[in-house]
């Protein structure tokens, strides 16, 4: 496998050939704000949040979907890269129903963290108040629409990951919402195994454990590390 | 079937046609407005009074004057009859004799269609989109027993560069460039796509196309398909075109019946099978990697490129997605040379395109004009300008495209100029709009489009076009302040530079071009708010 330098911020890294912008810039120690990316499984380019400019492109590139290249001259913070990145996040906030002070997540939210890092303390955009369900009929868990951000994470994991499918997108635009089997109530969905990875791979509070309350939750992501590694290097103990 | 079958098909069909040829338009526009009963009453009529030796009666597909149908035409005397009713056929068919049916009678020589040049729709309205007989009776299918038999792959992509054909969905990309990419990458299988998902507000050339003339743009695919090694094509078509999908259905089966499609074309080694998958209703899925999805079976959303199709495409092998116009332009560039075809046009877009002249405008209807005529020869001489009133603003691109103001009609009409201005060629929709009308209005109109529209994968096209759509109803509401104006500007390029794809990334561009050329009247509206205010503090 042949290697590939660039240099992001200004930083020289050398990677392998197919690492992808995001990975090297995480060996080179430099942060990209993301919240769709999730170790472990595909990216989509999603969220936006971790575009770059490159240099000689015209047009802004997903650091989690965009392979290195030789000589790639990569900025990861721009003036212009801060400011989408900090409208991003406001447009998420103003989008569904964020209210951190009775969220199980406050405190331990990539949502909160994300905004703490572009530097968003207030959104320009009005909220949307959308009208938002919440599921609880699954035994041990539920889905709390309102704190949604449709990241798919959870699709995504409970497809490559557990091999369920439980999860999918319905609908589409504004009035997209994640779906649970056939858009029934996850309790009745018989494909979930009630394995937890999409609770653990959510980033906000949208899917929780049932009993926790404010700034409860907690995430086990060194579990689908482990998953991973145990099906793909056959490491069985962590 | 050889050549020599081919030309005999041709030859009897010539024979069998008679000296008078009554063609009534039976596209979905004059199929609305009744042209099938005109066809029958036509058809009763010229066997009730014995004429059925000299005349017939064909039902054809589009003219293009759609706004004055039904259409009847006759040949050889080209006269043209508009707005025909059922009880018109004998009056038109007693004409024949001698008389003229005045009432009805159009201006065959009218500028809108004079001054039209027609490549792609050179047979529409004039043969039977039913029958592959009348097809290969004008030449048709002669273009791919051409590159079977003379060229190979090789030439024919080298063809197709030579004569500067660029997409026809609206990008614009070189088509040489395309099949290059394609024809050279690895691996055996490969797959053609006719991309058919036309989706903009105020365009139908791409159905015109598919209802009049489909087995043109099945040659262009299977020309494709030999081109890049391809053996297996799909045509996405929408739902909303049933009448479409019903004739390429037919054209595909009596294709394979004379051994045109399937195996061994033309007794060549060459494969070469189309199948139809039917859109269900999403814009969206007229992007590349969207369509490839939904042909995929799963949900129509677009996927960050690249890998683009010619590399990673349809079950991630490669493939040439190519929209229904560019592929139609295939065959007439192998039967009359590359050389032919780009002496068409300016020198960066060569060629004709189709456009569908709609909105406040005298003849509505399609037209297919050399590249580079100026937006005033469509607007005002084919068009016949805005009754009573004057143009304020053309729209071109449909939701990716913007407005273009009066003051610039004289700019020639090509990929290139538009773009410069703001806008873009898009699928070809060209909605003329008046003093009358609002261009905020119109801006809100394009932005709801696209908010429905919005697959909701990426974050600034699902909820920024939501925002965006927000404010402009704010600013009509005559509640907009200077700084909700900073803020739609700003807003408009954010989501213009981090959507995922094309459909996001156009999506301010109604916006952006009615600020930038009709920037007093988001002032207007401004101020209106601020005088209020005043008034009530």
């Amino acid at each position: 496998m042949s290697v590939r330098t660039l240099t992001i911020n200004n930083i020289p890294v050398a990677v392998e050939e197919g690492k992808t912008i995001l990975e090297a810039a995480k060996e080179a120690d430099i942060h990209i704000p993301t919240l769709c990316h999730l170790d472990g499984v595909s990216d989509v380019g999603a969220c936006r949040l971790c575009l770059v400019e490159v240099e000689n492109i015209n047009k802004l590139l997903p650091a989690c979907v965009t392979q290195v290249t030789e000589e790639m001259v990569v900025h990861t913070n721009t003036p212009k890269l801060q400011e989408y990145r900090r409208m991003a996040v406001e447009l998420i906030f103003a989008e569904g129903n964020h209210v951190c002070a009775i969220c199980v997540a406050n405190g331990n939210c990539e949502l909160q963290d994300a905004a703490i890092q572009v530097g968003m303390d207030h959104t320009r955009f009005p909220y949307r108040f959308p009208e938002r369900g919440v599921d609880v009929s699954h035994p041990q868990f539920g889905i709390d629409h309102n704190r949604c951000i449709l990241c798919t994470r959870c699709v995504r994991v409970c497809d490559e990951i557990e091999g369920a499918h439980v999860w999918d997108v319905a609908q589409r635009g504004e009035n997209c919402y994640i779906a649970s089997g056939l858009s029934q109530p996850w309790g009745e969905v018989d494909a979930c195994t009630s394995c937890g990875k999409c609770v653990d791979a959510c980033p906000t509070g949208a899917i929780f454990r049932q009993g926790t309350t404010s700034a409860e939750k907690e995430r086990d992501r060194a579990k689908l590390e482990f998953v991973v590694n145990a099906r793909s290097k056959q490491e069985w103990t962590r | 079937m050889d050549l020599a079958e081919l030309l005999t098909i041709a030859d009897t069909e010539r024979k069998k046609q008679k000296s008078i040829r009554v063609h009534c338009c039976t596209s979905t526009g004059c199929q609305a407005a009744n042209s099938l009963s005109v066809r029958e009453n036509l058809t009763n009529t010229v066997k009730e009074s014995g004429l059925s030796n000299r005349v017939e009666v064909l039902g054809v597909g589009c003219m293009g004057f759609c706004g004055r149908g039904p259409l009847v035409q006759i040949d050889p005397e080209d006269i043209l009859y508009e707005e025909v009713t059922p009880e018109d056929a004998p009056s038109i068919i007693d004409a024949l004799n001698g008389g003229v049916a005045k009432p009805l009678q159009g201006d065959s020589q009218h500028p809108f269609f004079a001054r039209q040049m027609r490549i792609v729709r050179q047979h529409t309205g004039k043969v039977d989109p039913e029958s592959i007989e009348k097809y290969i009776a004008v030449g048709g299918y002669q273009s791919l027993y051409k590159v079977l038999y003379e060229m190979t792959p090789a030439e024919v992509v080298n063809e197709i560069s030579k004569s500067g054909l660029r997409g026809r969905g609206g990008g614009g990309y070189p088509t040489g460039l395309k099949w290059a990419t394609v024809a050279k990458m690895p691996g055996e299988q490969k797959y053609v796509i006719c991309n058919g998902d036309e989706g903009d507000p105020g365009a139908f050339m791409d159905r015109s196309v598919l209802e009049s003339d489909p087995h043109l743009v099945l040659e262009g695919m299977a020309i494709a398909g030999y081109a890049v090694g391809a053996a297996h094509g799909y045509i996405y078509v929408r739902a909303e075109y049933p009448l479409a999908i019903q004739r390429l259905q037919k054209a595909i089966q009596q294709a394979k019946k004379y051994g045109i499609l399937g195996s061994q074309i033309f007794e060549s080694p060459f494969d070469f099978k189309i199948d139809i998958r039917i859109g269900a209703g999403a814009f969206v899925c007229g992007e590349e990697t969207a369509l490839i999805q939904s042909i995929e079976g799963k949900r129509g959303n677009p996927l960050p490129r690249p890998p683009y199709p010619a590399e990673s495409g349809l079950w991630k092998c490669p493939t040439l997605i190519n929209n229904v116009e560019t592929l139609a332009n295939i065959a007439a560039i192998i039967r009359q040379g590359a050389d032919w075809y780009s002496s068409i046009g300016t020198e960066n877009s060569k060629g004709t395109k189709i456009f569908a002249l709609t909105g406040k405008i005298r003849n509505n209807g399609l037209i297919e004009v050399p590249m580079g005529i100026t937006l005033r020869e469509i607007v005002e001489e084919m068009g016949g300008g805005v009754p009573d009133g004057e143009v304020k603003a053309v729209q071109t691109g449909g939701p990716s495209g913007g407005c273009i103001p009066a003051s610039m009609l004289d700019i020639p009409v090509d990929y290139d100029s538009l773009s410069k201005i703001g806008s873009m060629m898009g699928s070809g929709g060209m909605v003329v709009m008046d003093r009358d009308t609002s261009m905020v209005e119109v801006a809100q109109f394009y932005m709801q489009f696209c908010r429905e529209e919005s697959c909701g994968k990426c974050v600034p096209c699902r909820t920024g076009t939501v925002q965006l759509y927000e404010l402009l109803a704010k600013i009509l509401n005559q509640q907009g302040t200077p700084a909700d104006l900073e803020k739609l500007e700003a807003l408009c390029q954010m989501v213009k530079e981090t959507s995922l794809c094309g459909l996001g990334i156009s999506a301010p561009n109604p916006i952006l071009s009615t600020l930038r050329y009709f920037p007093e009247e988001y002032q207007e509206l401004i101020s209106a708010y601020s005088l209020n205010s005043q008034v009530t503090s």
